[in-house]
């Protein structure tokens, strides 16, 4: 998503880059033509394709009840995953970056390892785990707990999906900060607790969240761990993704784009969001270092 | 890392820990403020064992040698940090604690600059603000790691006058860490001398100049 940043970096008149004229407007050229093609415009045919027959038939499809319990089931989803995620990747962050312990590195590669396996890999993991044949099955049915093609498997494949978006914020802002005011503020009487809350946390609240629109926003678009897990139920487990593939499976493109633009929307949005914090952020952090 | 550790600093001293660096001059300082524990030894505050005393509870004033301040609060609410994270029933009002705030910043030669970021401010205005801070939760003792060590030559000389001048005034029992044995020796009424994890000779700096203890000393010095 920063690419978006690449063609205003090169405008720049201050970049006094040595590059010929010619070099430098084949570069834009190359830049500007590839987020056109990749980018801009598959997120207007999306729009396109969804008004295609009208805002009737868009209400229409956004309306059905299927679609919309897909869309209540997704912010569902994300309600319950992104606050987990939020205090798992605070709480790894804190560690890996606070104190030295036996078996970080293996930490920090595991946070990772969602980032390397597939998705669909990671949905299998909760199907053997808590499949009828899994090795928790049978304990999960014997305490009335659906956790397979229900909301708990798709909010725990999610989970496993989006942990490494805030850790991976935080981690790197945090190292850098180190834990010297916080030390300040406990030798000045705070508690550990009182340290967290009026230091740590105003010195990386900006990561965080970022790091929380980026996990919520793959939260919400999540397909492959999902589509695993899910069983797609008609209107009972088919999230926002998975309904746009049906859909669209059926030939109903109108639905399908419809559903799908919900998603594209909420990218803008993030991206739109994300640069508004970065602003404040670059704007605060000039304000105060003035001077 | 510490071995033989064993000194006595009497209330009001200016005490010096010198050495080369790894010697354990900065772990010792930790061990007294409570960021870091010992595993064996006793370290008294007085009558108090401070062993058994957790980091909020020594109420030390420690001056770090990166200063540590506060990045996202003004000097005013770095200085005051220490009464406002107090609990409510031993929390002065705001009054007092403004109050207490300019004081300070007073006494540091801070005026006017209550309402800056750590960042808009020098090198030295910084160190002064680090120690208005830890002075303010009035600490039983101050405790200053390499508290010239981040500035350059003139500043440093400057406030090594002006910090004397400071612990003259207040009458806190200070101990500072320091590698530079010219700082050591101007400063401190007594300079303690660390080499690997011991305390190779503690003394005043005439005594420590005039008859060192060891030949680490002797070198240490020349």
């Amino acid at each position: 998503m920063s690419d978006a940043g690449v063609p205003t970096v090169l405008l720049s008149p201050r970049d006094v880059a040595s590059e010929s004229a010619g070099a430098r407007a084949a570069l834009i050229a190359v830049a500007l033509g590839f987020l056109t093609l990749f980018l801009v415009l598959p997120l207007a045919i999306v729009f396109s394709e969804a008004f295609s027959r009208g805002v009737a038939a868009y209400l229409t499809a956004l309306l059905d009840s299927d679609a919309r319990t897909a869309i209540a089931l997704t912010l569902t989803v994300a309600a319950i995953v992104v606050p987990l995620n939020a205090t798992f990747g605070v709480a790894a962050a804190w560690a890996i970056a606070k104190f030295d312990f036996v078996g970080k590195n293996l930490l920090i590669t595991l946070i990772d390892l969602p980032l390397s396996v597939s998705p669909v890999v990671a949905g299998l993991v909760f199907v053997l785990a808590f499949g009828a044949q899994g090795v928790l099955g049978p304990w999960a049915a014997a305490h009335g707990l659906h956790v397979i093609f229900a909301l708990p498997g798709i909010a725990m494949a999610t989970v496993f999906v989006t942990f490494p978006f805030v850790a991976r914020e935080l981690i790197p802002l945090m190292q850098q900060l180190g834990s010297a005011e916080e030390e300040a503020a406990l030798t000045l009487g705070a508690t550990g607790w009182k340290a967290f809350v009026t230091v740590t946390l105003p010195n990386v609240k900006w990561a965080l969240l970022y790091g929380v629109l980026l996990c919520n926003a793959r939260a919400m678009g999540e397909f492959g761990a999902v589509s695993v897990v899910s069983g797609h139920i008609r209107g009972l487990t088919n999230t926002i993704p998975l309904q746009v593939e049906i859909l669209y499976n059926e030939y109903d493109i109108v639905a399908a784009f419809t559903l799908a633009s919900l998603l594209a929307l909420l990218a803008l949005v993030t991206l739109a969001f994300k640069t508004y914090l970065e602003w404040r952020f670059v704007g605060a952090a000039r304000r105060r270092g003035a001077g | 890392m510490l071995t033989a550790i064993d000194l006595t600093i009497a209330p009001g001293e200016l005490v010096a820990l010198l050495g080369p660096s790894g010697c354990g001059k900065t772990t010792l300082l930790r061990i007294i403020a409570g960021l870091e524990t010992a595993d064996a030894g006793v370290l008294r505050f007085g009558a108090d064992d401070a062993t058994r005393l957790t980091v909020q509870e020594r109420r030390v004033g420690f001056v770090f040698q990166s200063y540590a301040l506060f990045r996202h609060m003004t000097v005013a609410a770095n200085i005051a940090y220490g009464l406002t994270v107090r609990p409510r029933r031993r929390r002065p009002t705001r009054v007092e604690i403004k109050r207490r705030v300019d004081e300070l910043l007073d006494m540091m030669q801070l005026p006017g600059l209550g309402a800056r970021y750590p960042a808009q401010l020098s090198g030295g205005q910084r160190q002064r603000v680090a120690l208005a801070r830890a002075m303010a939760i009035e600490p039983r003792v101050l405790l200053l790691d390499e508290p010239f060590g981040a500035l350059d030559a003139k500043v440093r000389k400057e406030l090594r006058h002006w910090l004397r001048a400071i612990h003259e005034r207040t009458g806190l029992t200070t101990v500072f860490v320091t590698h530079d044995q010219a700082e050591a020796m101007e400063l401190a009424d007594r300079v303690a001398v660390l080499n690997a994890g011991r305390i190779e000779q503690v003394g005043t700096p005439r005594e420590i100049s005039e008859r060192p203890a060891t030949p680490f000393v002797r070198e240490f010095l020349a």
